[in-house]
């Protein structure tokens, strides 16, 4: 019988300053034709969100950070941060118990 | 007897039928590797083909690194197997370690496909092993993240150890220091982003590869 809880992680990965972000840079130079001139610094990136069974938030966290480490970034090019929220079952719980509150 | 190259292929690899049939016509033996084997079958040397391993999903390689037969290539390494990475190749063995630094995007989100001059920079690598540095080779790229990419702290070592094996005469993606070519601290991993199986006969338009591929099968195989 298991106690893990799950939780939800956002992984978000950009390019290291200094690494050329070509997609960015080109994103950017549209905005002008949208009537945009008051957009700086734009940067492209990558965002991943996956559930994560376990313990308790600390354990959820390692686990995501080992994730977004080892395989979602390149740790030569890119640097990333992790967002974990939960546990599900808690928000669940709360939001069931707000419905609840309606009748 | 002549040596036997390992080809890996992964779901995605598109080069791996190119290798097999030069090696083949230089005289060596050639075998397909299929990703999912733990081992390499006592071969001699090993390349990891061009392609879209995986699909590049996440990054080129990124996936790839982690098929089984990765371990096993990374033991043959180990133990001084020559192993060369073309292209998609040498992708998965930055991403798997075997070699420093990685591959971006080209300079101004270009794909480029055209055949380009590279010059030998060591002869002290499996694939330069008896070419003079200096020498001139035409050979065929193809990608889209070719734009090789190091801290400076590792372009130093790169430079320091004499383990940049080709550069680039007109740098065509935007390459630190025009390399097109790494080796490993053994020099015995090589990874390089253009095509010398795809530059082995003249009715190709360059038969330049030919050098390089038979420097790789005259590799000492004794390790």
């Amino acid at each position: 019988m298991s106690d893990l809880s799950t939780f939800t992680a956002l992984v978000e990965v950009q390019l290291r300053p200094g690494i050329t972000d070509p997609a960015g840079a080109t994103i950017e130079r549209a905005l002008p034709a949208l009537g945009v001139q008051t957009v700086r610094g734009l940067h492209a990136g990558k965002a991943f969100r996956f559930e994560v069974e376990a313990d308790d938030h600390a354990s959820a966290v390692a686990e995501a950070e080992l994730v977004a480490d080892r395989l979602l970034a390149n740790p030569v090019l890119e640097e990333w941060t992790v967002t974990v929220t939960g546990p599900v079952d808690e928000e669940r719980a709360r939001s069931a118990g707000s419905m609840g509150g309606m009748d | 007897m002549a040596p036997r190259v390992g080809v890996v292929v992964f779901p995605g690899s598109n080069c791996e039928h190119d290798v097999v049939q030069v090696v083949r016509s230089l005289g060596a033996g050639a075998e397909l590797v299929w990703h999912h084997q733990g081992s390499l079958g006592g071969v001699d040397a090993v390349v990891l083909p061009g392609g879209f391993a995986h699909g590049d999903y996440l990054r080129p390689g990124a996936i790839a690194r982690f098929a089984p037969v990765m371990e096993a290539v990374a033991r043959f390494a180990a133990e001084g197997g020559p192993v060369v990475g073309i292209c998609n190749g040498f992708q998965v063995l930055t991403e798997a370690g075997l070699l420093p630094g990685a591959l971006q995007k080209n300079r101004g989100l270009r794909f480029v496909c055209a055949t380009i001059d590279v010059e030998v920079a060591t002869d002290r690598s499996v694939l330069t092993a008896g070419v003079t540095p200096g020498t001139r080779l035409r050979l065929p790229v193809n990608h889209f993240e070719g734009n090789y990419t190091c801290d400076a702290r590792t372009l130093a070592e790169l430079r320091d150890e004499d383990r940049i094996v080709l550069r680039y005469v007109d740098n065509p993606n935007g390459s630190v220091d025009d390399i097109a070519g790494v080796c490993n601290a053994g020099r015995n991993v090589v990874g390089l982003m253009p095509h010398p199986e795809r530059a082995c006969d003249p009715l190709l338009g360059s038969a330049d590869g030919k050098v390089l591929l038979d420097a790789l099968l005259g590799a000492d195989v004794t390790h």
